[in-house]
């Protein structure tokens, strides 16, 4: 009885404590919120905010994948480069050659599909290298990182692309009901993500394989099969950042996300997702992504030099790493 | 009647032959041991019958009737649920996620609440006295066994595998979870029990069957097997264990003293003398402390108060390379953790502690390093392809041989061994003890901490140990009710 009675008073406070886990970049967000607001008059018009998370919808697709990938207890460091060739490869097909296109001329409602399966593709190739061939998933994207950067440069000649079909443009650069279209995108895509990753089997499978692969294995879970389908999907997700990049820049230059991984690790990780796997939830990457965008926001109104703004992202990077360790209270691995 | 029957099951990676036409039955509502030395099949026996592996000859029968495929994981787990020697317990997740791991829901969205409560359910009807919300990662090691042994039960099977799941349970522990196999049996639960522990097989078994060199050797009921006819089968010809083997007996210089060494919440106003030549046990459970006090003398933890001497002189508290350079030989009590670097060869682990001494400034020489593992798979009869291989590669008892050669490497004026034969066969067993005599021999004053009776029957006199109080000193000649009854409070 009295055991009983005790348990009904520990439950909701443990419970507190683990929704807590996921908050604990929450005060950072309010704190950066307050600075912004002090450093310029305009942050917090809805124009300026809408623009931050605008700017940031494409990172947080590239987050949202790599969020999936750790979880399960892998990594992909190629993710960056599929932003650049997956659109490339994809406009070049469609596209006439004196526009830089292959001169194959598929229709051009076709480069949509075509960028993301071509995203599916290299993520499908990660994951046969990765699980087939048994090799490092570290080293194995750390080459094709360079692989498939190396592939864009190639077929491009190093050159941007610049005549690109109307359609493809659409969905970076229009807006619906006063909102951009990449937001409404990456908003049910993040929604899906918490969904499937917090209340479904094959969500929480990514733990279990994550956390102790032999004993998902044990426990039925088909691991191989699942892993392989998280970097495809990565793929499709690192493809579909970008289309958003494209259209909201409406070029393709041989270096589009050159160099984005280092902000997508950061948001994961200050937002809570381990680097050894099992560990973590989508809405915190979220939260991850938001620091990164209010601060490169906020740096841009208070006219910081371009020169300077790299030291303040590690910099503010490592304080956001501070306190969530300090608030987690856990030695982070 | 036949719960599970494998018959003249094969099996071979590449070119070791794992398991040689052997073949195990196990009647129903029986409990059943699996024994063997390491290497004699038991683990590939396990994953065979739990589906995880596939014979590459012979078959498996549930009741009679064929195993599903591989592939039907349901159908095994509805059939065969394991306990596993590693836990296969996820700890980021809670107890409730861990107990109905992959089948949280029916396809649809998981409803946290209700799995909650069914979880809470399932825990209460085993008796597990642990909330389900806590994070798996939280629990001590004998509640990460009880939750799987609840969720083999949760999952329908009625027939369950416990791969060693004495090994890292201390002595009250021990004695819970055989009481729990008992209710267990008496609702009809078929059980597969593995241990190195052959008195424990016959205080919680109704049947045994040993395995050697990947063969079967017999199947027998328990009562009607002597122990030194199931300890012959096993090593294939007859070995005892724990004879007084001759020693001259102990100098009088002390090596190693304690003096009054109090650590808050571990152990209280401990002082020991260990002479030269001489072998001194520290018995007792899990929780009493003992393993503290060998840290603390090793230098992996620091004392509240009181003091350490080597030889006549302190030792400076809390520094493990000053009691290493001073002449302090340790064994670390989890081998896995601190006792060896994995992917290191068996030389340069075996000489951690000395490679400053095997060549001139600062570097190593792999010629002397090599020479030294050389006499020490020698003397300790290391079953190993040689110097070069990595340690992680090694079985149980040859891995615990290459920390005890490490150990040994600086020639220790003292020795502190914790647990030396944990959940090694019965022949490494042997051999490790005569390792810890012959440095006695050789002038070292030697510390088992331990509650095995068997480490501890090599010892010149026993101190117990109690909630942190040493309670007793036993000269030879105790028996193991008494030990037993001194660790456990009861005397």
């Amino acid at each position: 009885m009295t055991q009983q009675s005790e348990r009904m008073r520990m439950a909701p406070i443990s419970i507190r404590l683990g929704r807590f886990r996921d908050l604990t970049l929450v005060p950072v967000i309010i704190v950066l919120l307050g600075a912004g607001a002090f450093v310029s008059p305009t942050f917090l018009s809805p124009e300026n905010l809408l623009n931050v998370l605008q700017q940031q919808t494409a990172l947080a697709l590239v987050v949202l994948a790599e969020t999936l990938i750790l979880i399960s207890g892998k990594f992909d460091l190629s993710l960056e480069s599929t932003v650049g060739l997956a659109p490339a490869l994809a406009v070049m097909l469609v596209i006439p050659p004196e526009a830089g296109g292959f001169g194959i001329g598929l229709p051009t409602f076709l480069t949509i599909p075509l960028c993301l399966l071509i995203g599916a593709l290299i993520g499908l190739f990660n994951g046969f290298l990765i699980l087939r061939f048994q090799l490092s998933a570290f080293v194995v994207t750390l080459a094709m990182l360079i692989v498939v950067r190396g592939l864009q440069l190639g077929l491009t000649g190093g050159k941007s692309l610049f005549q690109l079909p109307q359609s493809f443009l659409y969905l970076g650069s229009a807006s619906w009901f006063g909102v951009p279209v990449s937001i409404w995108i990456t908003g049910v895509l993040f929604a899906a993500g918490i969904a499937a990753l917090g209340y479904f089997r094959l969500g929480r499978a990514l733990y279990a394989i994550g956390g102790n692969a032999d004993a998902a294995r044990a426990a039925g879970v088909r691991v191989e099969r699942v892993v392989w389908g998280v970097f495809v999907i990565g793929g499709v997700l690192a493809a579909l950042a970008g289309v958003l990049t494209t259209g909201w820049l409406g070029s393709i230059s041989a270096n589009q996300g050159n160099g984005w991984i280092f902000m997508v690790f950061a948001a994961a990780v200050i937002g809570g997702v381990s680097l050894d796997g099992g560990k973590g939830t989508v809405f915190g990457a979220l939260t991850g992504v938001l620091v990164i965008g209010l601060v490169e926001n906020i740096l841009t109104l208070r006219g910081v030099p371009g020169e300077w703004k790299q030291l303040v992202y590690g910099g503010i990077i490592l304080v956001a790493l501070m306190i969530s360790r300090v608030a987690g209270g856990k030695a982070q691995d | 009647m036949t719960a599970v029957e494998a018959v003249d099951v094969t099996k071979r990676f590449g070119a070791t032959v794992a398991l040689a036409a052997a073949r195990i039955r196990i009647e129903d509502g029986r409990t059943h041991a699996l024994v063997g030395r390491n290497g004699a099949g038991k683990s590939t026996m396990v994953s065979i019958l739990t589906g995880l592996a596939r014979p590459d000859e012979g078959s498996v029968l549930f009741a009679g009737e064929p195993a599903p495929p591989l592939s039907d994981r349901d159908g095994w787990r509805r059939r065969v649920a394991c306990v596993y020697q590693r836990s296969t317990v996820i700890p980021s997740l809670s107890v409730a996620e861990n107990l109905f791991l992959n089948r949280q829901s029916d396809g649809g969205p998981i409803r946290w609440r209700r799995l909650r409560q069914a979880a809470q359910e399932v825990l209460e009807r085993y008796g597990v006295a642990v909330p389900a919300d806590r994070l798996a990662g939280d629990l001590t090691v004998e509640q990460r066994q009880l939750l799987e042994i609840a969720r083999a039960l949760s999952a329908g099977a009625r027939f369950i595998i416990l791969d060693e799941p004495t090994a890292q349970l201390d002595g009250p522990a021990i004695e819970r979870l055989f009481g729990r196999m008992r209710g267990m049996k008496e609702q009809g639960v078929t059980m597969l029990f593995i241990s190195h522990h052959l008195d424990e097989v016959y205080e919680v078994c109704d049947d045994v069957t040993v395995f050697r060199d990947a063969r079967h050797v017999l199947t027998a009921p328990v009562a009607e097997l002597p122990q030194a006819d199931l300890v012959a089968a096993m090593t294939g010809d007859a070995v005892s264990l724990g004879e007084r083997s001759d020693r001259p007996s102990p100098g009088e210089k002390v090596v190693l003293r304690a003096e009054g060494l109090t650590l808050a919440g571990q152990y209280e106003d401990v002082s020991l003398d260990v002479r030269g030549g001489e072998v001194l046990g520290l018995a007792g459970s899990g929780s009493s402390g003992k393993a503290a006090v060998a840290e603390t003398l090793a230098g992996l933890r620091r004392a509240d108060s009181g003091a350490a001497y080597l030889d006549g002189v302190p030792l400076r508290p809390g520094d493990v390379a000053a009691a290493v350079a001073a002449g302090l030989g340790f064994v670390p009590q989890d081998r896995g953790r601190e006792g060896f670097v994995p992917l290191l060869s068996l030389a340069e682990n075996a000489t951690l502690p000395v490679a400053g001494r095997l060549g001139r400034y600062g570097t190593v020489s792999a010629p002397r390093q090599r020479a030294y593992a050389t006499r020490m798979i020698d003397e300790l009869d290391i079953r190993t392809s040689g110097p070069a291989q990595p340690v992680g590669e090694l079985s149980g008892g040859n891995a615990q041989k290459a920390v005890l050669a490490r150990a040994l490497s600086n020639d220790p004026t003292a020795l502190v061994v914790i647990d030396p034969t944990a959940g090694v066969d019965v022949r490494a067993k042997e051999a490790l003890l005569g390792a810890v005599e012959n440095a006695a021999r050789g002038g070292s004053g030697v510390l088992v901490v331990s509650d095995d009776p068997d480490d501890l029957r090599v010892c010149d006199r026993v101190l117990v140990m109690f909630h942190g109080r040493i309670v007793r000193d036993l000269p030879r000649g105790w028996s193991d009710q008494e030990l037993v009854a001194l660790m456990e409070g009861i005397a």
